[in-house]
């Protein structure tokens, strides 16, 4: 499947154009955007949770002025709720309408046509005509048969209704699949999709970002909050901070006024960064594991 | 493995890069990833799409078609190095004849002559440097941070002191021994670390310090892997790609043996038990809550029936809800199974809430209950660090007695067995030729719901040499072998 209006003109513009909406993509993250454009394919983004796989689909939309059709997945998500669902209230009003006097097969025509038909997420997608990026948030949350319903549209991009017969789709839309990885996605699924895997970023990606997403922050400062960050993942820890909980952090240090991180600074705020509490003792201790830092360095 | 005749879809690219791929993904598959065919249909249509000159985005490219679980990415990396390490200009080797001497094995003489003849690679004259001199180019580009000096520094490096001689049997590693060690690195990070102090305008927090430090240290671990990835440059220029590939193949995390494990693949398995076990847990509770369903509850049916005018017209079914097992947990931590011992505790402790009640013992010749540092930790790591350390499990000499343990047990616990509980006895059953004891596990097994054995043994050495395993197997629900996270994982499963 190939699609034949490409989005994107080639990989340094994908890059770019990310960079423009405020999205600092690396080398891996925009190459494969270009090439789910290409060859027609949803993405599945995959990664710890706050590292803007979300915000990715977000701003693809965002760049190629698109608009976003977002599918939240959770537990117990069904046909009704993801694909279409008959009006059933309009339709009983139908009948009742008709007074019994009109032959059955003409209204039973009539009542599975379009105008009783409520689109969903996913069909929404399909029979758009204007351009749209459809997200799948969370697709690990929904269970393994509900993936089923998926499979259909993500290769090839039609729904079956069947009432109805098959729609098809009228363009080949951006698609973007979000998991956390609380489970193993079925290989059905991930076959038929492009992986992604966004890590943490590294020191000088995440500096940008920092640099980027926090207004007024000195440069000084953002560089420290992305080392300390670093540092801190290195610990072995329940839940590593996020980028999002970087930014967090690096906000609060802005209010506060923080220009220069000191110890006490960091282990004051670290409730910010991370969320267990054995986490912060760790990364307390860490921080405190000098004893000239217990006396206090000079603030 | 047909290539050549793909659809038309891979037509732009040439004939060689289909060969070299089709090549590579063979090679995937031996090393264990699993490459179906439309992903490897797609890869070929993806690499029409992104030039090889721009190797990380036709790396990812690659990766984004064929790789589809996180855990496997270390692999593929490794096969792609090896696959494509001498394509595109700049990653051509530099001296460009291994032929060479490049092996001066005489690293007493520091005034090691220039090898003439090499140009290039970002280093002009680089060869006719002393190593007095590299050391000191070395120094100043891990103090910048200069990553564009570092290859090429990491190259000379190996130019120089690897000693790599064509044909020669022996394996990366020791050549990368060879030029880290001739490197020094450890002074290396308290030289940077003083440079760093010096220039400091005001005398460093230990924060800063240690920010710092952690900088140098990435610095160096980027170093290491260039002069890693130069090493394997050569050797597959030596060797040729597929000898390469296949001594640089490594199970994935989840088929490393238990046993066998080398220092950093168990780092990895220890990785990799945290996701493992939070997805295990979160598939058990689903399976409990939409289990098949129960029989008919009349009661609640018809009180639905009242919103339907009395129609029965939505059945309600009484879900049924499993008892949770009590489980005993009995693990042999001597050396040879201690690393099996501990993976298991985690498991079965991480996804403790699908059991009633959890109890643990320990032992070696002697026996320990050692649920109590369990109780109300957070971090599970840190309580089986404690089994390890402080459990009192040796009575004579420390070398497994299954007997004795057995004996301990029974008379400790054994009136705590009970209908509910299901016990888990860990080890390779290896006696050392003492008493076996083997009725206490009967008598176990009489009073408890299950008993099973986990081996960590490949099943082939079962029952050799010291190994009884099947004298205790007679009286166990089943004796399963259990040697990587894999066969755990599907263990834990079908115990729940």
């Amino acid at each position: 499947m190939t699609d034949t209006d490409a989005r994107f003109a080639d990989l340094a513009g994908v890059r770019s154009s990310l960079a423009d909406v405020d999205y600092l993509a690396d080398d891996g993250i925009a190459g494969i955007v270009y090439l789910a454009d290409r060859l027609g394919k949803p993405i599945l983004v995959e990664g710890p949770a706050g590292t803007g796989k979300t915000q990715l689909a977000k701003s693809v939309a965002e760049i190629i002025d698109a608009r976003l059709i977002r599918l939240q997945c959770y537990e117990g998500l069904d046909e009704s709720k993801a694909l279409y669902e008959w009006n059933y209230k309009k339709q009983l009003l139908r009948i009742q309408a008709e007074g019994g006097d009109a032959a059955w097969t003409e209204v039973e025509d009539d009542l599975f046509s379009e105008e009783f038909l409520l689109t969903r997420p996913l069909l929404e997608a399909i029979r758009a005509t204007d351009p749209v990026v459809l997200l799948i948030d969370e697709v690990d949350r929904v269970e393994v048969e509900t993936e089923a319903l998926l499979l259909e549209i993500l290769s090839e991009y039609q729904v079956s209704i069947p009432e109805l017969g098959t729609v098809e789709a009228t363009q080949v839309p951006l698609v973007f699949l979000t998991s956390n990885g609380t489970r193993e996605l079925s290989e059905a699924l991930k076959r038929r999709c492009l992986y992604l895997y966004i890590d943490y970023p590294d020191l000088e990606r995440e500096r940008e970002i920092v640099t980027a997403k926090v207004p007024g922050i000195e440069p000084n400062l953002a560089d420290q909050v992305a080392r300390i960050v670093r540092s801190i993942r290195q610990l072995d820890l329940k839940k590593d901070p996020s980028v999002s909980e970087t930014l967090d952090w690096a906000r609060t240090l802005v209010l506060l006024g923080v220009d220069q991180i000191t110890a006490e600074t960091a282990t004051e705020t670290a409730n910010v960064l991370l969320k267990y509490r054995t986490d912060i003792d760790k990364a307390v201790k860490e921080f405190a594991d000098n004893p000239e830092e217990l006396a206090g360095p000079a603030a | 493995m047909t290539v050549t005749d793909l659809p038309s879809a891979s037509g732009g690219a040439d004939e060689p890069l289909l060969d070299l791929l089709s090549g590579f993904i063979v090679e995937l598959r031996n090393a264990g990833l699993p490459v179906s065919l439309t992903e490897n249909l797609d890869a070929m249509e993806a690499v029409t799409h992104i030039p090889i000159e721009d190797r990380e985005a036709f790396k990812y490219a690659l990766g984004a078609t064929l790789v589809k679980n996180h855990s496997h990415w270390r692999a593929f990396e490794v096969v792609f190095e090896v696959y494509f390490s001498l394509r595109g200009p700049e990653y051509e080797i530099v001296d460009g004849d291994p032929s060479a001497p490049l092996s001066d094995d005489d690293d007493q003489d520091p005034q090691m002559p220039g090898q003439g003849g090499q140009q290039g690679g970002g280093g002009g004259g680089m060869s006719a440097l002393t190593p007095e001199q590299l050391a000191e180019m070395l120094f100043k580009a891990l103090l910048q941070g200069d990553d564009a000096m570092l290859r090429a520094l990491a190259r000379q490096a190996v130019m120089r002191y690897a000693g790599m001689e064509p044909g020669r049997p022996v394996g990366g590693t020791y050549y990368l021994y060879r030029t880290l060690r001739n490197l020094d690195l450890d002074g290396m990070l308290d030289r940077l670390m003083e440079a760093t102090r010096e220039d400091a305008p005001a005398e460093l927090t230990p924060l800063e310090e240690r920010l710092e430090r952690d900088e140098f240290d990435d610095r160096m671990d980027r170093l290491k892997q260039e002069v890693e990835a130069e090493i394997r440059r050569r050797l597959v220029a030596d060797r040729g790609v597929e000898a390469m590939a296949k001594t640089l193949r490594k199970p994935l995390p989840e088929d490393v043996d238990f046993m066998h494990a080398s220092r950093e693949e168990m780092a990895n398995l220890r990785k990799a038990i945290y996701p493992l076990t939070r997805k295990l847990a979160v598939r058990l509770a689903r399976k409990r809550r939409h289990g098949r369903k129960g029989p008919l509850d009349f009661r609640n049916t018809m009180r639905h029936s009242l919103s339907y005018g009395g129609v029965p017209a939505e059945p309600k079914f009484r879900f049924p809800r499993p008892a949770k097992p009590e489980i005993m947990v009995v693990a042999d931590i001597s050396g040879s199974v201690a690393a099996f011992a501990r993976f298991t505790l985690h498991l079965v402790y991480a996804i403790s809430s699908q059991f009633s009640k959890v109890r643990s013992f320990v032992f070696i010749d002697g026996l320990d209950e050692v649920t109590r540092f369990f109780e109300g930790v957070e971090d599970i790591g840190e309580a089986v660090h404690r089994v390890n350390t402080e459990a009192d499990v040796v009575w004579v000499d420390g070398h497994s007695d299954y007997g004795h343990a057995f004996g301990v047990f029974w008379e400790k616990y054994g009136k705590d067995v009970g209908p509910k509980t299901t016990v888990l006895i860990l080890g390779d059953a290896r006696n050392n030729y003492h008493a076996s004891q083997s009725w206490i596990v009967k008598e176990i097994e009489h009073r408890a719901r299950k008993v099973f054995w986990l081996n960590p043994e490949p099943r082939a050495y079962w029952d050799t040499g010291d190994s009884i395993v099947g004298e205790y197997g007679t009286w166990c629900e089943g004796v399963y072998e259990v040697r990587n996270l894999r066969q755990l994982e599907a263990f834990v499963e079908k115990l729940v």
